[in-house]
Protein backbone atom coordinates (compact mmCIF):
# COMPACT_ATOMS: atom_id res chain seq x y z
CA UNK A 1 0.00 0.00 0.00
CA UNK A 2 1.55 3.30 -1.09
CA UNK A 3 -0.06 5.93 1.07
CA UNK A 4 2.06 8.75 -0.33
CA UNK A 5 1.71 8.25 -4.06
CA UNK A 6 -1.71 9.88 -4.35
CA UNK A 7 -0.31 13.10 -2.96
CA UNK A 8 2.15 13.37 -5.86
CA UNK A 9 -0.21 13.07 -8.83
CA UNK A 10 0.03 16.24 -10.93
CA UNK A 11 -3.58 16.43 -12.13
CA UNK A 12 -5.99 18.44 -9.98
CA UNK A 13 -9.59 17.28 -9.88
CA UNK A 14 -11.42 20.56 -10.33
CA UNK A 15 -9.35 21.51 -13.38
CA UNK A 16 -9.87 18.08 -14.92
CA UNK A 17 -13.62 18.16 -14.38
CA UNK A 18 -13.88 21.67 -15.76
CA UNK A 19 -12.22 20.46 -18.94
CA UNK A 20 -14.31 17.30 -19.17
CA UNK A 21 -17.55 19.26 -18.81
CA UNK A 22 -16.62 22.16 -21.07
CA UNK A 23 -19.12 22.65 -23.91
CA UNK A 24 -21.15 19.84 -22.45
CA UNK A 25 -24.12 20.33 -24.76
CA UNK A 26 -26.89 17.99 -23.67
CA UNK A 27 -24.61 15.56 -21.86
CA UNK A 28 -26.30 13.70 -19.01
CA UNK A 29 -24.03 13.31 -15.99
CA UNK A 30 -24.23 10.97 -13.00
CA UNK A 31 -21.70 11.72 -10.28
CA UNK A 32 -20.71 9.21 -7.64
CA UNK A 33 -21.17 10.33 -4.05
CA UNK A 34 -18.64 12.57 -2.37
CA UNK A 35 -15.97 14.56 -4.16
CA UNK A 36 -17.20 13.88 -7.69
CA UNK A 37 -20.62 15.25 -6.77
CA UNK A 38 -18.95 18.39 -5.41
CA UNK A 39 -16.71 18.64 -8.52
CA UNK A 40 -19.55 18.69 -11.04
CA UNK A 41 -21.38 21.22 -8.89
CA UNK A 42 -18.32 23.45 -8.65
CA UNK A 43 -18.25 23.62 -12.45
CA UNK A 44 -21.92 24.57 -12.40
CA UNK A 45 -25.02 22.78 -11.20
CA UNK A 46 -27.23 21.64 -14.05
CA UNK A 47 -30.60 19.92 -14.34
CA UNK A 48 -28.87 17.24 -16.40
CA UNK A 49 -26.65 16.40 -13.43
CA UNK A 50 -27.63 13.63 -11.05
CA UNK A 51 -25.25 13.99 -8.10
CA UNK A 52 -25.48 11.04 -5.73
CA UNK A 53 -25.56 11.48 -1.98
CA UNK A 54 -25.68 7.73 -1.38
CA UNK A 55 -26.17 4.60 -3.46
CA UNK A 56 -22.47 3.86 -3.19
CA UNK A 57 -21.53 1.34 -5.84
CA UNK A 58 -24.52 2.20 -7.98
CA UNK A 59 -23.29 5.06 -10.16
CA UNK A 60 -22.34 2.99 -13.20
CA UNK A 61 -25.62 1.05 -13.22
CA UNK A 62 -27.63 4.25 -12.90
CA UNK A 63 -25.72 5.55 -15.89
CA UNK A 64 -26.41 2.34 -17.79
CA UNK A 65 -30.16 2.57 -17.13
CA UNK A 66 -30.20 6.16 -18.38
CA UNK A 67 -28.10 5.28 -21.43
CA UNK A 68 -30.41 2.42 -22.41
CA UNK A 69 -33.49 4.59 -21.96
CA UNK A 70 -32.00 7.50 -23.92
CA UNK A 71 -29.91 6.00 -26.70
CA UNK A 72 -29.65 9.34 -28.53
CA UNK A 73 -28.11 11.12 -25.54
CA UNK A 74 -24.52 10.91 -24.32
CA UNK A 75 -24.19 9.78 -20.72
CA UNK A 76 -21.20 10.30 -18.44
CA UNK A 77 -20.69 8.54 -15.14
CA UNK A 78 -18.05 10.45 -13.18
CA UNK A 79 -17.03 8.70 -10.02
CA UNK A 80 -14.25 7.98 -7.57
CA UNK A 81 -12.13 4.90 -7.06
CA UNK A 82 -13.86 3.93 -3.81
CA UNK A 83 -17.34 4.11 -5.29
CA UNK A 84 -16.20 2.30 -8.44
CA UNK A 85 -14.62 -0.50 -6.44
CA UNK A 86 -17.84 -1.02 -4.49
CA UNK A 87 -19.71 -1.60 -7.74
CA UNK A 88 -16.90 -3.12 -9.77
CA UNK A 89 -19.07 -5.98 -11.05
CA UNK A 90 -21.21 -3.45 -12.87
CA UNK A 91 -18.38 -3.09 -15.40
CA UNK A 92 -19.04 -6.67 -16.49
CA UNK A 93 -22.73 -5.88 -16.73
CA UNK A 94 -22.02 -2.84 -18.89
CA UNK A 95 -19.67 -4.86 -21.08
CA UNK A 96 -22.43 -7.36 -21.85
CA UNK A 97 -24.78 -4.57 -22.98
CA UNK A 98 -22.16 -2.59 -24.96
CA UNK A 99 -24.02 0.74 -24.76
CA UNK A 100 -22.76 3.04 -27.49
CA UNK A 101 -23.44 6.18 -25.49
CA UNK A 102 -22.02 5.50 -22.04
CA UNK A 103 -18.70 6.91 -20.83
CA UNK A 104 -17.30 6.11 -17.39
CA UNK A 105 -14.57 8.29 -15.92
CA UNK A 106 -12.98 7.47 -12.59
CA UNK A 107 -11.15 10.24 -10.78
CA UNK A 108 -8.68 8.08 -8.94
CA UNK A 109 -6.92 9.69 -5.99
CA UNK A 110 -6.49 6.27 -4.39
CA UNK A 111 -8.52 7.45 -1.41
CA UNK A 112 -11.85 7.27 0.31
CA UNK A 113 -12.27 11.03 0.26
CA UNK A 114 -15.18 11.67 2.56
CA UNK A 115 -14.20 9.48 5.46
CA UNK A 116 -10.71 10.74 6.23
CA UNK A 117 -8.67 10.10 3.09
CA UNK A 118 -8.00 6.45 3.84
CA UNK A 119 -6.27 4.58 1.01
CA UNK A 120 -8.32 2.43 -1.31
CA UNK A 121 -7.25 -0.71 -3.12
CA UNK A 122 -5.86 1.36 -5.99
CA UNK A 123 -3.19 2.68 -3.65
CA UNK A 124 -2.05 -0.91 -3.34
CA UNK A 125 -2.31 -3.19 -6.35
CA UNK A 126 -5.69 -2.65 -7.97
CA UNK A 127 -5.66 -1.35 -11.52
CA UNK A 128 -9.18 -0.26 -12.45
CA UNK A 129 -8.51 0.10 -16.18
CA UNK A 130 -7.10 -3.41 -16.36
CA UNK A 131 -10.12 -4.57 -14.39
CA UNK A 132 -12.54 -2.92 -16.80
CA UNK A 133 -10.67 -4.44 -19.73
CA UNK A 134 -10.75 -7.85 -18.10
CA UNK A 135 -14.49 -7.52 -17.56
CA UNK A 136 -14.98 -6.77 -21.22
CA UNK A 137 -14.78 -3.03 -21.82
CA UNK A 138 -12.47 -2.42 -24.77
CA UNK A 139 -11.89 1.32 -24.66
CA UNK A 140 -9.93 1.77 -21.47
CA UNK A 141 -7.10 4.07 -20.46
CA UNK A 142 -5.28 5.36 -17.40
CA UNK A 143 -4.13 8.96 -17.47
CA UNK A 144 -1.51 10.48 -15.26
CA UNK A 145 -0.99 13.81 -16.96
CA UNK A 146 -2.60 16.65 -18.85
CA UNK A 147 -2.00 15.22 -22.30
CA UNK A 148 -4.82 12.72 -22.31
CA UNK A 149 -7.62 14.81 -20.82
CA UNK A 150 -8.85 16.28 -24.11
CA UNK A 151 -9.02 12.78 -25.56
CA UNK A 152 -11.19 11.70 -22.63
CA UNK A 153 -13.56 14.59 -23.29
CA UNK A 154 -13.70 13.55 -26.90
CA UNK A 155 -14.56 9.97 -25.94
CA UNK A 156 -17.31 11.18 -23.63
CA UNK A 157 -19.03 12.84 -26.56
CA UNK A 158 -18.10 10.66 -29.49
CA UNK A 159 -16.91 7.17 -28.71
CA UNK A 160 -19.29 4.51 -29.97
CA UNK A 161 -19.25 1.89 -27.30
CA UNK A 162 -18.64 1.96 -23.55
CA UNK A 163 -15.46 3.76 -22.52
CA UNK A 164 -13.63 3.64 -19.21
CA UNK A 165 -11.01 6.23 -18.34
CA UNK A 166 -9.12 6.35 -15.08
CA UNK A 167 -7.62 9.74 -14.34
CA UNK A 168 -5.11 9.76 -11.53
CA UNK A 169 -5.64 12.95 -9.56
CA UNK A 170 -3.95 14.40 -6.54
CA UNK A 171 -5.29 13.30 -3.18
CA UNK A 172 -6.27 16.58 -1.60
CA UNK A 173 -9.28 18.21 -0.04
CA UNK A 174 -11.26 20.94 -1.73
CA UNK A 175 -13.89 23.33 -0.53
CA UNK A 176 -17.32 21.70 -0.53
CA UNK A 177 -19.47 22.73 -3.45
CA UNK A 178 -22.72 21.12 -2.53
CA UNK A 179 -25.42 20.17 -5.01
CA UNK A 180 -29.06 20.01 -3.94
CA UNK A 181 -29.58 17.00 -1.70
CA UNK A 182 -33.33 16.50 -2.07
CA UNK A 183 -33.41 13.29 -4.08
CA UNK A 184 -36.95 13.73 -5.33
CA UNK A 185 -36.10 17.20 -6.63
CA UNK A 186 -32.94 15.91 -8.33
CA UNK A 187 -34.92 13.07 -9.89
CA UNK A 188 -37.75 15.32 -11.08
CA UNK A 189 -35.57 18.05 -12.52
CA UNK A 190 -33.51 15.44 -14.39
CA UNK A 191 -36.61 13.76 -15.83
CA UNK A 192 -38.09 17.11 -16.80
CA UNK A 193 -34.83 18.08 -18.52
CA UNK A 194 -34.77 14.77 -20.39
CA UNK A 195 -38.37 14.34 -21.45
CA UNK A 196 -40.14 17.61 -20.84
CA UNK A 197 -42.51 18.59 -18.06
CA UNK A 198 -45.61 16.90 -19.44
CA UNK A 199 -44.06 13.47 -19.97
CA UNK A 200 -42.11 13.67 -16.72
CA UNK A 201 -45.09 14.53 -14.55
CA UNK A 202 -47.08 11.67 -13.08
CA UNK B 1 -48.67 -27.20 -14.16
CA UNK B 2 -49.72 -23.62 -13.78
CA UNK B 3 -48.11 -21.20 -16.16
CA UNK B 4 -48.22 -18.21 -13.85
CA UNK B 5 -44.97 -16.97 -15.36
CA UNK B 6 -46.98 -16.08 -18.45
CA UNK B 7 -49.21 -13.89 -16.31
CA UNK B 8 -46.10 -12.07 -15.07
CA UNK B 9 -44.92 -11.59 -18.64
CA UNK B 10 -48.31 -10.17 -19.56
CA UNK B 11 -48.06 -7.76 -16.64
CA UNK B 12 -44.64 -6.56 -17.78
CA UNK B 13 -45.90 -5.99 -21.32
CA UNK B 14 -49.13 -4.29 -20.32
CA UNK B 15 -47.26 -2.04 -17.90
CA UNK B 16 -44.80 -1.15 -20.67
CA UNK B 17 -41.78 -2.24 -18.67
CA UNK B 18 -38.76 -1.63 -20.89
CA UNK B 19 -35.81 -2.66 -18.74
CA UNK B 20 -35.63 -5.89 -16.78
CA UNK B 21 -32.64 -6.70 -14.62
CA UNK B 22 -32.14 -10.22 -13.34
CA UNK B 23 -29.92 -12.62 -11.50
CA UNK B 24 -31.13 -15.95 -12.86
CA UNK B 25 -33.29 -18.18 -10.75
CA UNK B 26 -34.87 -21.49 -11.69
CA UNK B 27 -38.32 -20.24 -10.76
CA UNK B 28 -37.93 -17.30 -13.12
CA UNK B 29 -36.17 -19.08 -15.96
CA UNK B 30 -39.11 -19.07 -18.40
CA UNK B 31 -39.94 -15.44 -17.67
CA UNK B 32 -36.28 -14.47 -18.06
CA UNK B 33 -36.11 -16.23 -21.43
CA UNK B 34 -39.27 -14.51 -22.57
CA UNK B 35 -37.77 -11.14 -21.65
CA UNK B 36 -34.49 -11.94 -23.41
CA UNK B 37 -36.30 -12.97 -26.56
CA UNK B 38 -38.57 -9.92 -26.55
CA UNK B 39 -37.13 -7.23 -28.79
CA UNK B 40 -39.06 -4.57 -26.88
CA UNK B 41 -37.58 -5.49 -23.51
CA UNK B 42 -33.98 -4.68 -22.60
CA UNK B 43 -33.03 -7.63 -20.39
CA UNK B 44 -29.83 -7.16 -18.41
CA UNK B 45 -28.00 -9.92 -16.59
CA UNK B 46 -26.55 -8.63 -13.31
CA UNK B 47 -23.54 -9.69 -11.28
CA UNK B 48 -25.48 -8.89 -8.12
CA UNK B 49 -29.08 -7.96 -7.42
CA UNK B 50 -28.25 -4.48 -6.12
CA UNK B 51 -27.19 -3.60 -9.66
CA UNK B 52 -30.81 -4.11 -10.66
CA UNK B 53 -32.00 -1.52 -8.17
CA UNK B 54 -29.60 1.06 -9.57
CA UNK B 55 -30.47 0.03 -13.13
CA UNK B 56 -34.15 0.61 -12.40
CA UNK B 57 -33.31 4.05 -11.02
CA UNK B 58 -31.39 4.90 -14.17
CA UNK B 59 -34.23 3.63 -16.32
CA UNK B 60 -36.68 5.89 -14.46
CA UNK B 61 -34.37 8.89 -14.77
CA UNK B 62 -34.27 8.20 -18.49
CA UNK B 63 -38.03 7.87 -18.76
CA UNK B 64 -38.46 4.10 -18.80
CA UNK B 65 -40.01 1.60 -16.40
CA UNK B 66 -37.73 -1.00 -14.84
CA UNK B 67 -38.29 -4.30 -13.08
CA UNK B 68 -36.05 -6.69 -11.15
CA UNK B 69 -36.36 -10.47 -11.20
CA UNK B 70 -34.56 -12.35 -8.45
CA UNK B 71 -34.67 -15.05 -5.85
CA UNK B 72 -35.22 -14.37 -2.17
CA UNK B 73 -31.57 -15.07 -1.46
CA UNK B 74 -30.65 -11.96 -3.45
CA UNK B 75 -32.98 -9.53 -1.76
CA UNK B 76 -30.55 -8.74 1.04
CA UNK B 77 -28.10 -7.50 -1.57
CA UNK B 78 -30.55 -4.75 -2.51
CA UNK B 79 -31.18 -3.08 0.79
CA UNK B 80 -28.63 -0.25 0.74
CA UNK B 81 -29.44 0.66 -2.82
CA UNK B 82 -33.17 0.81 -2.02
CA UNK B 83 -32.45 3.83 0.15
CA UNK B 84 -32.10 5.70 -3.13
CA UNK B 85 -35.66 4.77 -4.10
CA UNK B 86 -36.87 6.16 -0.78
CA UNK B 87 -34.74 9.31 -0.95
CA UNK B 88 -35.52 10.08 -4.57
CA UNK B 89 -39.07 8.65 -4.80
CA UNK B 90 -38.37 6.17 -7.55
CA UNK B 91 -40.37 3.08 -8.47
CA UNK B 92 -39.19 -0.49 -8.92
CA UNK B 93 -41.24 -3.60 -9.61
CA UNK B 94 -39.52 -6.44 -7.77
CA UNK B 95 -40.63 -9.98 -8.63
CA UNK B 96 -39.13 -12.35 -6.10
CA UNK B 97 -39.26 -16.13 -6.19
CA UNK B 98 -39.14 -17.37 -2.63
CA UNK B 99 -36.95 -20.02 -1.10
CA UNK B 100 -36.63 -21.15 2.49
CA UNK B 101 -40.38 -21.26 2.97
CA UNK B 102 -42.16 -24.44 1.83
CA UNK B 103 -40.37 -27.75 2.21
CA UNK B 104 -36.98 -26.15 1.65
CA UNK B 105 -34.10 -28.61 1.38
CA UNK B 106 -31.24 -26.12 1.61
CA UNK B 107 -30.95 -24.68 5.14
CA UNK B 108 -28.92 -21.72 3.92
CA UNK B 109 -31.99 -20.43 2.10
CA UNK B 110 -34.08 -20.25 5.22
CA UNK B 111 -32.73 -17.10 6.93
CA UNK B 112 -33.44 -14.76 4.03
CA UNK B 113 -36.58 -16.59 2.98
CA UNK B 114 -38.08 -16.02 6.40
CA UNK B 115 -36.80 -12.48 6.96
CA UNK B 116 -37.63 -10.90 3.64
CA UNK B 117 -41.10 -9.44 4.14
CA UNK B 118 -40.03 -7.52 7.22
CA UNK B 119 -36.64 -6.53 5.82
CA UNK B 120 -38.21 -5.16 2.67
CA UNK B 121 -40.88 -3.26 4.59
CA UNK B 122 -38.17 -1.75 6.79
CA UNK B 123 -36.40 -0.69 3.62
CA UNK B 124 -39.48 1.18 2.40
CA UNK B 125 -40.77 -1.40 -0.05
CA UNK B 126 -44.46 -2.28 -0.30
CA UNK B 127 -44.76 -6.05 -0.07
CA UNK B 128 -47.37 -8.42 -1.50
CA UNK B 129 -47.17 -12.16 -0.98
CA UNK B 130 -48.79 -14.62 -3.38
CA UNK B 131 -49.13 -18.34 -2.96
CA UNK B 132 -52.02 -19.18 -5.29
CA UNK B 133 -51.36 -19.44 -9.02
CA UNK B 134 -54.49 -17.55 -10.03
CA UNK B 135 -53.53 -14.62 -7.81
CA UNK B 136 -50.15 -14.08 -9.44
CA UNK B 137 -51.43 -12.07 -12.40
CA UNK B 138 -53.77 -9.74 -10.51
CA UNK B 139 -51.28 -9.15 -7.70
CA UNK B 140 -48.43 -8.35 -10.07
CA UNK B 141 -50.67 -6.14 -12.19
CA UNK B 142 -51.71 -4.03 -9.23
CA UNK B 143 -48.12 -3.99 -7.98
CA UNK B 144 -46.99 -2.53 -11.30
CA UNK B 145 -49.66 0.17 -11.15
CA UNK B 146 -48.84 0.90 -7.55
CA UNK B 147 -45.11 1.28 -8.02
CA UNK B 148 -45.13 3.36 -11.19
CA UNK B 149 -47.85 5.70 -9.88
CA UNK B 150 -46.68 6.03 -6.28
CA UNK B 151 -42.96 5.92 -7.08
CA UNK B 152 -42.44 3.55 -4.15
CA UNK B 153 -40.74 0.23 -4.83
CA UNK B 154 -43.15 -2.72 -4.68
CA UNK B 155 -42.21 -6.37 -4.25
CA UNK B 156 -44.31 -9.36 -5.21
CA UNK B 157 -43.12 -12.39 -3.28
CA UNK B 158 -43.91 -15.56 -5.23
CA UNK B 159 -44.26 -18.26 -2.64
CA UNK B 160 -42.12 -21.38 -2.80
CA UNK B 161 -45.41 -23.22 -2.76
CA UNK B 162 -46.01 -21.85 -6.27
CA UNK B 163 -42.54 -22.51 -7.56
CA UNK B 164 -42.10 -25.96 -6.00
CA UNK B 165 -39.30 -27.07 -3.71
CA UNK B 166 -36.03 -27.96 -5.41
CA UNK B 167 -35.39 -31.59 -4.62
CA UNK B 168 -31.62 -31.87 -5.21
CA UNK B 169 -32.48 -35.50 -5.99
CA UNK B 170 -33.22 -36.16 -2.32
Amino acid sequence: MDAKRGETFPLRRREVVEKLLSDRGDLLVVAGLGACAWDITAVGDNDCNFPLWGAMGGAVMIGLGIARAQPDRRVLVLTGDGEMLMGVGSLATVAVKQPANLAIVVLDNERFGETGMQTTHTAARADLAATAAGLGIEAVATLTDEAGVDAVRDRIHNHQGPSFDVIKIRAENHAFSLPPKDGAYLKDRFRIAVMGKEAATL
Amino acid sequence: MSEWWKDLYTVLKEADVKQVGYVPDAGHSKLINACIEDADIDATVLTTEEEGVALGAGAWLGGERGALLMQSSGVGNCINMLSMNASCRMPLLMLVTMRGQWGEFNPWQVPMGQAIPEILRQAGVLVYEVDQPDEVGPTAAQAARLTYFSQKPVAVLLSQRLVGSKSFGK
